[in-house]
């Protein structure tokens, strides 16, 4: 029976100074990098294919099955771009461990690309996050001057490039070919599929596009090999993975854990939800996954079981709130969100968007009507499925979930403002005698 | 109100400034707006480091910055104004020596972001995406920022404020008014706005060391398996026949 938690990521990051190279070797790091360039690069993607390691940044994608997808009797160049732009509320994972531990990121991007036989990687992350930036950069110039990177890596013939890119502040980039426009110096729009990345990704050339959690895996992969990783998890969701629990938790944080973990588990680790207070609703993977109540608990935390549940696990975003908590007004605020993170280029998501917070403002103020609620779902009919990307169901999912879940909450929207039914001074964890009127 | 009239979804005008011709852009910018378009297989992919450092060079994305992306790239100024103002990071305006952000997305508003948003505006006297009359500050309402296990959060120059509160919005706001030291509480010690666009741009600043590894919350469940003794499974051994060097 595997032990509860597994940390392996996050094996490193209370070690002094673990974000230096010497301190990574001393761990054993890149030993997995002199183990993946003794192999061929097929071996390598197979290895990899059949651990199940499923991506991390939320769609769930067998990470080397996207590998292989990558025509390797394409004449142009092949890329690998990491996905660091980490922006989905409530993710939180990707951050702490390019911060401590850069090394294993950068190792997992040499043996990512070796696999694919790309001669350049790229490492997007988000702009707003400078110390992880400088971090980052810094790892990529040691392995730089360790000869992890560059050419003739190890002796061994192969090449590689690597380049660190801070973005600029829009979470559609974190979209895989809104990405792409965006690393290419254009707007952060996404592209009609098909052609996938694969085959035509950044300059129109096959690519890779992973993120960082799901990379940073590959190097325990091959150290300790594919048996090893599938040991861990559930029966279609192998391995260890990082969940993140914030909100009205006792004691929030990461926790690496084999997949499969309940929201029960997690919250007997995190000391429960704040004394005095219950869990009213959470969500499994990030806000664009519809949310769960305490109905839910005891569901394991991986694919099948959060899809089984009428959700995602997402990134493995647990945002939890406590009964103080407005439902109104929490949606209200994530499609807030959406509404300003939409990209503009597909008309329901632009416009549906607007009209949603239109409508959740005026039932956090008490002042909807009676029909809003069939409105809102109408709405958001013509807005799911029906744009180039996911942003626009993500911003549907946190809406119809919580109608769902709290429709009561909604009606009352009818004639009471939601700061009167739950008085928002009350989910803070501290007042303020300058506080506005809602507060 | 017959209610058709027209209504703009936008509050305030996205366009670059073009009436503030200032400029401390110099060949030496250039020199480095070139070095960027050099480090990618396709130049243009510099773009959106390149702005990065334009507006650490001129404090907002200024009409002479744009011009020169444009120059060193061969691309028109209305294509890299398009991409200047799509991303939040691109000022449009002066910012201020610090940039100040408060999260109020939804799990930081609820936790006390939106308290902390409104201290902060009564503190400085200005709304966000303002700048104080004497340049020092600029405000921002951030979304969601990466950081919510240290909820509610605040960013100063891109790092990390984590575990904030009035009393600690107050002292901060004090401490970079007056010019004293501020230290992030996931980062390095605060130097200034301009300063951090450099790095974003691609020109690091030897800061990397300062700071420690993670935050409490990151390391949580690590402290709780090491108490408990909890660890992922040992290396398998390899069978007879495996686990040959080839």
């Amino acid at each position: 029976m595997t032990d509860l938690l597994t940390p392996v990521l996050s094996a490193n990051w209370a070690d002094e100074r673990s974000w230096k190279l010497t301190n990574y070797e001393r761990r054993g790091g890149y030993s997995a990098l002199r183990t993946a360039l003794s192999m061929t690069p097929t071996e390598v993607m197979t290895t990899v294919k059949d651990s199940n390691l499923r991506g991390r940044g939320g769609a769930g994608f067998p990470t080397g099955m996207k590998w292989s997808f990558v025509p390797q009797d394409n004449p142009n160049p092949k890329y690998l771009v990491v996905n660091g732009d980490e922006s989905e509320p409530g993710t939180c994972k990707d951050m702490p461990l390019m911060l401590a531990s850069p090394h294993t990121l950068v190792e997992g991007v040499i043996i990512s690309s070796y696999a694919i036989n790309a001669h350049h990687a790229f490492i997007y992350i988000r702009g707003e996050v400078l110390h992880v930036i400088r971090r980052v950069q810094q790892a990529v110039r040691e392995a730089y001057s360790a000869g992890y990177i560059g050419t003739n890596i190890l002796g061994t013939g192969y090449d590689l490039e690597v380049i660190v890119h801070a973005g600029a502040g829009a979470y559609i980039c974190g979209e895989e070919t809104a990405l792409l426009d965006s690393l290419e110096g254009r707007r952060g729009q996404p592209r009609l599929r098909p052609p996938f990345p694969a085959v035509a990704g950044l300059y129109a050339s096959p690519t890779v596009i992973n993120n960082v959690e799901s990379i940073a895996s590959v190097p325990s992969i091959i150290a300790n090999g594919k048996e090893w990783f599938s040991s861990m998890g559930t029966e279609k969701s192998k391995g260890f993975t990082l969940y993140s629990l914030s909100g009205h938790v006792a004691r929030p944080g990461q926790f690496e854990a084999p997949m499969g973990i309940t929201m029960r588990q997690l919250l007997e680790l995190s000391g429960g939800i704040r004394e005095g207070h219950q869990l009213k609703f959470f969500t499994p993977g990030g806000s664009s996954t519809p949310i769960l109540t305490p109905d839910h608990l005891d569901v394991p935390l991986d694919y099948e079981g959060m899809a089984g549940a009428g959700t995602m696990l997402g990134t493995k975003a647990l945002q939890c709130f406590d009964e103080t908590t407005s439902v109104v007004r929490t949606t209200l605020r994530w499609v807030e969100f959406y509404k300003h993170e939409s990209c503009g280029k597909c008309t329901p998501c632009r416009e549906g968007n607007w009209w949603l917070v239109q409508l959740l403002s005026k039932l956090e103020a008490g002042k909807g009507e009676e029909g809003d609620i069939e409105k809102l779902l109408d709405l958001c009919d013509n807005i799911g499925g029906k744009s180039f990307c996911a942003l626009a169901d993500g911003a549907v999912a946190c809406v119809t979930s919580a109608v769902k879940h709290f429709r009561s909450e909604f009606e009352q929207g009818y004639h009471t403002p939601a700061w009167e039914l739950f008085p928002y001074s009350r989910s803070a964890l501290f007042t303020s005698e300058t506080a506005g009127a809602h507060a | 109100m017959s209610g058709h009239e027209f209504q703009s979804h936008f509050e305030h005008s996205g366009g670059v400034d073009m009436s503030d011709t200032s400029t401390l852009i110099s060949d030496t910018t250039f020199d480095e707006l070139r070095q960027l378009a050099a480090r990618y297989p396709q130049p243009r992919s510099a773009l959106l480091p390149m702005l990065h450092l334009v507006q650490s060079v001129d404090g907002r994305v200024s009409p002479a910055g744009i011009q020169a992306c444009a120059d060193v790239l061969g691309i028109t100024t209305a294509q890299v104004s398009g991409v200047a103002t799509f991303y939040t990071m691109y000022k449009r305006r002066p910012a201020g020596r610090h940039h100040v952000g408060v999260c109020t997305t939804a799990l930081c508003a609820v936790m006390g972001g939106d308290i902390l948003m409104d201290r902060v505006e009564q503190r400085l006297g200005i709304h966000e995406n303002e700048t104080t009359a004497d340049g020092l500050i600029s405000l921002e309402r951030l979304e969601c920022n990466a950081a919510c296990d240290f909820a509610p959060v605040m960013m100063v120059n891109w790092e990390f404020m984590d575990n904030m509160t009035p009393e600690k919005a107050d002292d901060l706001i004090d401490k970079l008014l007056a010019d004293d030291e501020v230290q992030s509480t996931r980062g390095a010690r605060i130097t200034s706005w301009r300063e951090a666009e450099r790095v974003l741009a691609g020109f690091p600043d030897g800061r990397a060391d300062e700071g420690p590894s993670a935050g409490d919350a990151s390391l949580l469940g690590l402290r709780i398996a090491n108490e408990q003794g909890w660890k992922a499974p040992a290396k398998p051994a390899p069978a007879a026949g495996e686990g040959e060097a080839k």
